[in-house]
């Protein structure tokens, strides 16, 4: 019997392996990769809770995080590149002009 | 049965998703980031929301990991290398072993043809399906929010075009 605490947790581990993508890898392709997949742990999360109280709501709001996520990520994206372009190099720690 | 079901996709998708924060290679990273959403489209599935599955497949499988990995190949974080040809006995070996699978597998995949069994339904009282469901309350409930979401696109559109254009 799967309940609600299933999805809850499991939606929980993928957003913390998100957020320890984030804070330890260097490459900034990874940590916007990383960013991807806590957007995703929060739409198991929505999509477990429409599921569970019997709402629509919670489908509708994880195809709108889809498309703020899919924005981001080309935005993102072509920052990195833009980024790449002038440094040479994606490793964010690399990237200080704006250290003081 | 369900419960079967969501434990191997959730290891699936929670060993995908720890490739894809702990390997080095970008590549790697990728290939396990579109495993994580494909095991996430099969638990979207699983808790009958089959539309969003659909989607999260088309889009973020679909597009989102495709445009990282042309992201990755532009910016040369992966030195392309291609291998020699396998040898013939290993082409071959392949091709029989892969349609000895479809031969196996092809009765699953003919169980699972829906079957109109001989039921009369009363003209008016319709099945909607979650793709139904979704679009009349995304048409008529969230309407504003849909049309910012297209506004939001264009934004982000136009957006990475002037940011990635070459000086």
């Amino acid at each position: 019997m799967v309940t609600l605490q299933h999805y809850l947790v499991l939606s929980a581990i993928l957003f913390t392996v998100g957020v320890m993508g984030v804070m330890f890898r260097r490459n900034l392709i990874v940590i916007l990769m990383s960013l991807e997949l806590m957007l995703n742990a929060v739409n198991l999360t929505f999509i477990a809770f429409s599921r569970y109280l019997g709402s629509l709501e919670g489908q509708i709001f994880a195809l709108f995080v889809m498309v703020v996520a899919a924005a981001e990520v080309a935005v993102g994206l072509a920052i990195a590149v833009a980024i790449f372009r002038m440094e040479g190099t994606v490793d964010v720690n690399e990237i200080d002009l704006m250290k003081w | 049965m369900e419960a079967l079901i969501f434990y191997v996709l959730s290891a699936v998708t929670l060993v995908s998703a720890l490739c894809v924060v702990l390997l080095r290679r970008p590549i790697h990273n990728v290939l396990f980031m579109i495993m994580t959403m494909i095991g996430l489209a099969g638990l979207f599935i699983l808790l009958q929301a089959e539309f969003v599955a659909m989607v999260q497949l088309i889009v973020y499988a679909g597009a989102v990991m495709v445009l990282f990995l042309f992201v990755i190949m532009l910016l040369n974080l992966e030195r392309m290398s291609f291998p020699d040809d396998p040898r013939a006995v290993r082409w071959w070996g392949g091709m029989v072993l892969a349609v000895g699978l479809l031969v196996l597998l092809f009765p699953v995949f003919k169980a699972f043809v829906p079957h109109v069994v001989g039921t009369l339904t009363q003209p008016g009282s319709t099945v909607l399906s979650n793709t139904q469901v979704i679009a009349r309350e995304l048409f008529t409930t969230y309407l504003l929010p849909f049309e910012l979401a297209s506004v939001l696109l264009l934004a982000a559109m136009i957006g990475a075009v002037v940011l990635a254009r070459r000086r």
